[in-house]
């Protein structure tokens, strides 16, 4: 875990000395870090495969993106306000989700999931008026804040790196509570829980809820990242994408999250600069990965050292064994 | 937008809901029989659409590509589910990453082979004409997708209800273990099942490529609209597959005419109702 944090930290202070493309990929990394551990909480620790997280990104991404382009909000320290209403809307939207998609579990979880997340790439890439379409928005310019100008990039890296850091540790928080405990539970056998005496379904609703509300925060710093924003964002890509950072990573690890990011964001956005074949990099990752890597990354290194004797890697108490991450299959619940 | 306006877009619903059949009623059997969650299916299609424009270019036979394009596809999904999904077994997310994967690589492979520029299937010109039925201009194309697509249903559900080997699917589709129990080979059904699934998704390629365009990233831009009909109709229905492609083809239509700015919306929406009311579709049996 010194190792992890020791790590973040040598990127937080390194990174801003280094080329301004890669300042901005590690940047575009930490935000996609945060989406991925939203999506972790939820699949990680608490057994559920959403396929439509992608729609808290796009709703945090748009609301910023409108916000800044039709009402000139944002644009200074009402950013912080930008952040708490992305974080809102994302929460409140997981919300009404939930309640539909609670209701369904394993295959048809996910394709209720599906079916809402194109609800909003639907609005996105139709409702012109609003969302300019397939043509995005461009929004005006990074916020200034009084003298800091985070139109420079190294600036705005530290607005994300923070950001990261306090999602990190609201969710390590979290997953370490009794609250994550219970959600652990849950993911290994929902019925005994119940028999328990737990309230599982509110607990997922709860733990769906706080997902959205970091995915929203993701997706508010990622508009101002690139500065555009279009229906891609809000796509089945983006939400399949999102599952495979926290697979490869390492379910139930958090930090997984943040070296699935790195990983695949570096397929997408790095070699795809070098070699014309990437995709067919990106694409055997996803088949070798089930294949080779259930655990993700930093799961078979967990279990590496716990077969070895060495205390744990990693910040969530125990990883999920390929064995266990396995979605129940279920129906009505 | 008087009476003749409507029927036209009744019409133009149905006979777009004739090639969404083709697709969705693959992945409906697929999901029905083998519980898997083909993210590859979209791009079977375009895959069909692109091996069917090489045949048309190398032979100059429209009628000649569309056999030869379903089965090579059927080919390729027959190779996919022996070597791959066979070795991932049940859980959905690790076949969501599998078969997204393999979307990718087929999304890659098709770039590099056949370029990145919108190509077009063009039909022998006796289909390009319009009729006129009734005061309306029908296009003939529409009606031939419309006259395909029933034939094939048809046909399959005649396969499906009257014949052993349909009832042997019927049986794994029901019950797969029970199925095991009494002698049939599921894996072999699944196997043929997911070549079938695949062919009907090639066979709807060369048809569509017609109608929709051949480009990349039809692929992705046709596979929420199969896993809507899936939704409806309910996995593993044939019959469900077909009404839920008539909905969604009717309710895309309709959707785009009278409220373009939420017409996605307008489908997807409805969609989530019913997965909260029924999670495993219409028609679809547990």
């Amino acid at each position: 875990m010194l190792t992890a944090l020791a790590l973040l930290l040598a990127v937080a202070v390194v990174t801003p000395h280094t080329t301004p493309f890669l300042l901005l990929l590690v940047t575009r990394i930490l935000i996609l870090a945060i989406l991925a551990m939203s999506l972790d909480l939820l699949l990680g620790f608490t057994g559920i495969a959403s396929l439509g997280h992608a729609a808290f990104l796009g709703l945090g991404a748009y609301l910023t993106a409108i916000l800044a382009v039709r009402y000139e909000f944002g644009l200074s320290w009402d950013f912080g306000l930008v952040i708490l209403f992305g974080s809102l809307l994302g929460a409140a939207t997981a919300a009404v989700f939930g309640l539909f998609a609670l209701r369904a579990s394993g295959v048809y979880f996910l394709m209720i999931t599906l079916a809402l997340s194109q609800c909003v790439w639907g609005l996105a890439y139709r409702w012109d008026a609003l969302t300019g379409g397939d043509n995005g928005l461009n929004l005006p310019g990074r916020p200034v804040l009084g003298p800091i100008q985070l139109g420079n990039d190294a600036a705005y890296f530290y607005v994300v790196f923070a950001f990261f850091a306090v999602s990190l540790l609201a969710l390590y928080v979290l997953v370490e509570s009794p609250f994550g405990k219970s959600l652990v539970g849950i993911r290994e056998h929902e019925v005994r829980m119940r028999i328990l005496g737990y309230n599982t379904w509110l607990h997922k609703y709860i733990a769906f809820i706080i997902s959205g509300a970091f995915g929203g925060l993701a997706g508010v710093l990622w508009a101002q990242v690139s500065g555009q924003v279009s229906p891609d964002n809000v796509t089945l890509t983006t939400s399949v994408d999102a599952l495979l950072m926290v697979v490869l990573g390492g379910p139930g690890t958090l930090l997984g999250g943040v070296l699935g990011a790195g990983i695949v964001l570096f397929l997408r956005e790095y070699l795809s600069t070098l070699v014309p074949w990437w995709q067919y990099v990106l694409g055997g990752m996803y088949v070798l990965t089930i294949f080779y890597l259930p655990d993700g990354v930093l799961g078979t290194l967990r279990q590496r050292r716990k077969a070895a004797g060495a205390p744990a890697v990693g910040l969530a108490p125990r990883p999920v064994r390929s064995e266990e991450l396995r979605i129940n299959e279920g129906g009505i619940e | 937008m008087d009476a003749k306006f409507w029927l036209l877009q009744v019409f133009n619903g149905i006979s777009y809901g004739a090639l969404l059949f083709l697709l969705g009623s693959g992945l409906s059997l697929i999901f029905g029989v083998m519980r898997i969650v083909n993210l590859a299916h979209g791009s079977y299609f375009l895959l069909g659409s692109y091996v069917g424009l090489t045949v048309i270019w190398t032979t100059g036979s429209w009628l000649l590509a569309i056999p030869v394009a379903a089965l090579a596809i059927a080919v390729v999904g027959l190779l996919v589910e022996r070597v791959f999904l066979r070795a991932v077994g049940s859980d959905p997310l690790r076949q969501v990453l599998l078969t997204f994967g393999f979307a990718l690589l087929f999304q890659q492979a098709a770039l590099d082979i056949w370029g990145g520029n919108n190509l077009e299937i063009n039909p022998p010109a006796m289909l390009t004409r319009s009729v006129v039925v009734a005061g309306l201009h029908l296009p003939v194309y529409r009606i031939f997708m419309l006259a395909l697509a029933s034939a094939i249903g048809l046909a399959l559900w005649l396969g499906l209800d009257r014949t052993r080997a349909g009832a042997t699917v019927r049986a794994t589709v029901d019950d797969a273990q029970m199925a095991r129990g009494v002698g049939i080979d599921t894996s072999r059904v699944s196997m043929l099942i997911f070549a079938l699934g695949a062919l009907l998704a090639g066979l709807g390629g060369v048809i569509g490529g017609a109608f929709l365009g051949v480009y990349p990233g039809l692929d992705f831009d046709i596979l929420p609209l199969a896993f809507a009909v899936v939704i409806i109709g309910g996995m593993g229905s044939l019959g469900g597959a077909a009404i839920g492609a008539v909905v969604v083809g009717l309710v895309d239509n309709f959707g785009k005419v009278l409220f373009p700015q939420i017409s996605y919306f307008t489908l997807y929406a409805p969609l989530v109702l019913l997965l909260a009311a029924k999670p495993t579709g219409l028609f679809g049996r547990e």
